[in-house]
């Protein structure tokens, strides 16, 4: 079947069984490497993207249901030559260790700080609370956050996502 | 059988057998690693004089040669090979600091590769926290030893002094401007030698690159989309793969009707070998689609062979395996007050966050391989053997996969994979373990059981320690073609080997069983060599739970002779290092022993890990819910030394995680099972650390030691942070915990709610 899909601000076209995953469309039909299958089952976090302004476990979500929705992987923040705000801050807090977990954790951020550009440290680890990371990152994951939200303020980014509401 | 001892973290195995060819190019340095090792290696190295060849620093005394390591080409394009991996820990970034700072160029002019059998020098696993003092000690004597012959190279040249010239800007440059470049003067195989015993080391004062905080190489491409990991290498032509593993154990697969998973949609083909079944389609999802269809289709026999979970101890204790002896030293005295305790821990899993996958193309009787293993040789030789070829047939070429702590589903998923490129050659095959493989057929941390018997004396002082631990073996690598699933499932199956009783200096069930307190002990290891559950190398292998059960016995002791638990560690620790590991831990915590606030308690921990390599201290805070018996860290302050400090900061990240991962294995973590089938196949049956249990501050302290060796750090902090949390749930509660994990469960019951 023919969906039309909005990724990252491009419209792509592609022929999938209706019932594939969002994650493995994004990963082999647009080569896009951002999200990753960490457990196929919802329960990790690192297959979250941003649809329409809300994180979503790719791994759980039918690519029918995506079409006419606006969706956001870590390759839409930014490019290694021009990281967004949130790759910058990730950068800048050396927040990875093997970095698996990292845009996932990464994606669930965007879409709390398009609501709420100033969360509190509980606020960021209730956003977090389905995203895990075995090598223990955590700590400077959420310094990450807390920086990257800092940055956008700095920039006076409007990160504000009308239909995130 | 009999198989060869096997030191996890030795390369001894392929010691003695110079296996590079090494070919030159005209007018730059091209090094190859011969494929046809052992034909070549006469002519390769010329024969030594003397029947024992000096010892060279680090890996460098199994490859020899410069050009093994260091490459510079006509363009002064700087090539450096190691056999270790990334594998998260930054090893990369490090090891490049190292070249670049003897090389004295900038970092940006390293061309780092990393574990390729068609490449790199054969340094074993990346494992055993040994990589900076394998692999950087080498490439660190290795540049210094390539920039001292350049200088006398570029003196030959100019004829001047070598005192007169400098290296700079990949060039040698003279007092009156003279410059010859790095890629000029390499031209005629002057590095093309076997390494000096000695270098010529930068001195510590000169250093620009080591101990800086250099960022890591390989995070802008990990946070951006980048292709990072063996997960996203896309080939032209490549198909998709999985596995159906048995759902047991030891269950045999007695039939499977295939035909109706031959005709979806996609399916290229459906490969069954004995027991191993897998599927082939030309898209992901369809090789999905038909693993589950093929699953229902199958048919298998169970057989109830594992042990009763909850006697897990009682089986231990009951195996009649070889018992040796790790240290005995003096008679113990146990004539003042005796503490006596058993403590255990049950098998654990490395549980990487991304399950395991493995590239292969099988072509023209060559079969390449790309896989997040540890070690790409060993992994070479086992696959060769699984499928009968030559080991110059298969290259094994390291990607990067997530996290892995140890041996994981890494080998396996590349095994899995080579043996579908074989049945499908001329496709790449990407074979991708789903989340029940990861958990359900990893190679567990093994059980242990450790039973504690400790005096003390009217003096405050440790006078006898007995120490008796039951533990099976917890490497199960390199284990030629039966450590591979695969192999083990195929129907001329590799038979599992017995595994082998080895007592080594650093440890492996019995790492850091002996403590490095000064008093007289005894330590024991009955060896357990039943393996109901397949267990290998997790993070720290036997140290975990020996520092556990070591390092609470010493809070017991220290309480019965009345001391604090820091004051009584240093009446014991004569070690100049280890005692400033643990004041400096104690100072930045603020330790006191003040009544702590209601529900909370304070607990310490230390270890010199394998008692060679970093020396680790850790404080822990935590808060006790007592309705439901959960435990919290609050915050947790450490101070390492391991060594001179290549990437301060590359030290603090590996730390901070490993304390997270340790809370995290204490507080929850148990691999499940009945009596023929693992239980714990995902993340709700296998709960780890949430974001809403992290600590509200990790603090790492780094004693730098410039001058001194590496050390290592990745696996310090696993032993005493179990040891510092349970010591802080006793400081808390009043009792104390000898069994892990410390579940609510557990913590509600024993504290009598
Ligand atoms: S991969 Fe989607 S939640 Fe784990
Ligand atoms: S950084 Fe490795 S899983 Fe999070």
């Amino acid at each position: 079947m023919a969906i039309s899909l909005n990724v990252n601000g491009e419209t792509h076209e592609v022929d999938v069984d209706p019932a594939t995953p969002l994650l493995y469309v994004l990963r082999n039909d647009l080569q896009l490497n951002g999200a990753k299958f960490g457990c196929g089952l919802g329960q990790c976090g690192a297959c979250t993207v941003v649809v329409d302004g809300e994180a979503v476990l790719s791994c759980v979500t039918p690519v029918s249901l995506m079409e006419g929705r606006e969706i956001t992987t870590v390759e839409g923040l930014g490019t290694i030559e021009e990281p967004g705000p949130l790759q910058a801050a990730f950068i800048e807090q050396q927040a990875a260790q093997c970095g698996y977990c990292i845009p996932g954790m990464m994606m669930t951020a965007h879409a709390l700080l398009r609501k709420n550009a100033q969360p509190s440290d509980q606020e960021i680890r209730d956003a977090l609370m389905t995203n895990l990371c075995r090598c223990g990152t955590h700590m400077r994951i959420l310094a990450a956050i807390r920086r990257a939200g800092e940055l956008m303020q700095q920039a006076g980014a409007p990160q504000t996502d009308r239909r995130a509401g | 059988m009999t198989i060869v001892p096997q030191d996890e973290f030795s390369t001894d195995r392929r010691k003695g057998i110079s296996r590079r060819g090494v070919l030159m190019g005209t007018g730059a340095l091209v090094v190859s690693f011969s494929l046809a090792r052992h034909a070549l290696a006469q002519q390769a190295t010329p024969a030594p004089a003397a029947p024992e060849p000096p010892k060279l620093p680090g890996s460098l005394d199994d490859a020899r040669r410069l050009d093994a390591w260091i490459r510079i080409d006509a363009n002064s394009d700087i090539t450096v090979f190691t056999g270790k991996i990334e594998l998260g820990q930054g090893i990369r970034t490090a090891l490049i600091q190292v070249a670049a700072e003897e090389l004295e160029v900038e970092p940006g002019d390293i061309n780092l590769i990393t574990a390729d059998t068609g490449r790199t020098p054969d340094e074993g696993f990346t494992a055993g926290s040994q990589s900076m003092q394998n692999s950087g000690t080498a490439i660190r004597n290795a540049a210094a030893q390539v920039r001292e012959i350049l200088i006398t190279e570029a003196s030959r040249r100019l004829n001047v002094p070598r005192e007169s010239l400098r290296a700079e800007g990949k060039a040698i440059v003279g007092q009156n401007g003279q410059t010859i470049g790095y890629g000029e003067l390499v031209s005629d195989q002057l590095l093309a030698v076997e390494a000096q015993p000695q270098s010529l080391l930068k001195s510590p004062d000169s250093l620009r690159i080591i101990g800086q905080s250099l960022p890591r190489v390989d995070i802008p491409a990990k946070v951006t989309g980048g292709a990072a990991y063996v997960q996203d290498l896309r080939l032209e032509g490549m198909v998709h793969a999985r596995v159906v593993r048995p759902p047991a154990q030891a269950a045999q697969l007695q039939d499977v009707d295939t035909t109706s998973v031959e005709q979806m949609p996609g399916v290229i083909t459906v490969i069954r070998d004995g027991s191993f079944l897998a599927v082939v389609a030309e898209q992901e999802f369809q090789a999905v689609n038909a693993m589950r269809v093929l699953q229902q289709a199958a048919r298998w026999s169970e057989d109830a062979v594992l042990p009763n979970q909850n006697e897990l101890p009682a089986f231990l204790e009951s195996t009649k395996g070889d018992i040796g002896t790790v240290a005995e030293d003096g008679a113990g005295d146990f004539s003042g007050q005796v503490f006596e305790a058993t403590f255990t821990r049950p098998y654990q899993m490395h549980a990487s966050i991304g399950p395991s996958c493995g590239v292969a193309l099988m072509e023209n009787g060559q079969l390449t391989v790309w896989s997040h293993t540890q070690g790409v040789y060993p992994d070479q030789e086992a696959i060769a053997e699984m499928l009968g070829m030559n080991v110059e047939q298969v290259r094994v070429i390291h990607m990067e996969g997530s996290g892995c702590y140890g041996h994981n589903g890494a080998d396996d998923a590349a095994a899995d994979a080579a043996m579908i490129a074989a049945a499908v050659p001329g496709r790449p095959i990407r074979l991708q373990w789903m989340r029940e493989d990861e958990h359900g057929w990893e190679p567990y941390g093994p059980a242990m059981l450790i039973k504690v018997r400790a005096g003390v004396g009217q003096d405050g002082r440790i006078t006898g320690w007995n120490y008796d631990l039951w533990s099976n073996v917890h490497s199960t690598r390199p284990g030629g073609a039966p450590s591979l699933l695969a192999a083990r499932h195929r129907a001329q199956a590799f038979p599992v080997r017995p595994p082998n009783f080895n007592i080594s200096q650093s440890g492996n069930g019995d790492r850091n069983a002996v403590p490095l307190y000064v008093f007289p002990r005894r330590v024991l290891w009955h060896f357990v060599s039943e393996m109901p559950l397949r267990v290998s190398a997790l993070r720290a292998l036997g140290a975990y739970a020996n520092v556990f059960a070591l390092e609470s016995t010493m809070d017991e002791l220290a309480i019965i002779a009345g001391a604090d638990p820091v004051e009584f560690r240093l009446r014991h620790l004569e070690d100049e290092r280890a005692r400033a590991v643990v004041e400096k831990a104690a100072q930045e915590f603020g330790w006191s022993t003040d009544a702590p606030a209601n529900g909370r308690g304070r607990g310490f921990g230390f270890a010199r890990y394998k008692n060679l390599a970093a020396f680790l201290a850790v404080a822990l805070e935590v808060e006790v819910e007592r309705e439901t018996g959960r435990v919290r860290v609050v915050r947790a302050v450490s101070a390492i030394d391991s060594g001179e400090a290549v990437n301060p900061d590359g030290i603090r990240n590996q730390t901070e995680g490993g304390i997270i991962q340790s809370i995290s294995w204490t507080l929850y973590e148990q691999v499940t099972f009945d009596n023929t089938r693992v239980t714990s196949t995902d993340w709700s049956s296998y709960p780890i650390l949430r974001f809403s249990s992290v600590p509200e501050s990790v603090d790492v302290h780094i004693i730098n030691r410039p001058g001194q060796p590496f050390l290592g750090t990745g696996e310090a902090a696993q032993g005493p942070v179990a040891a510092a949390l349970a010591n802080a749930v006793r400081n808390a509660t009043g009792v104390r915990f000898y069994d892990l994990p410390l579940t609510r469960e557990r913590v509600k019951q024993g504290i009598g709610i």
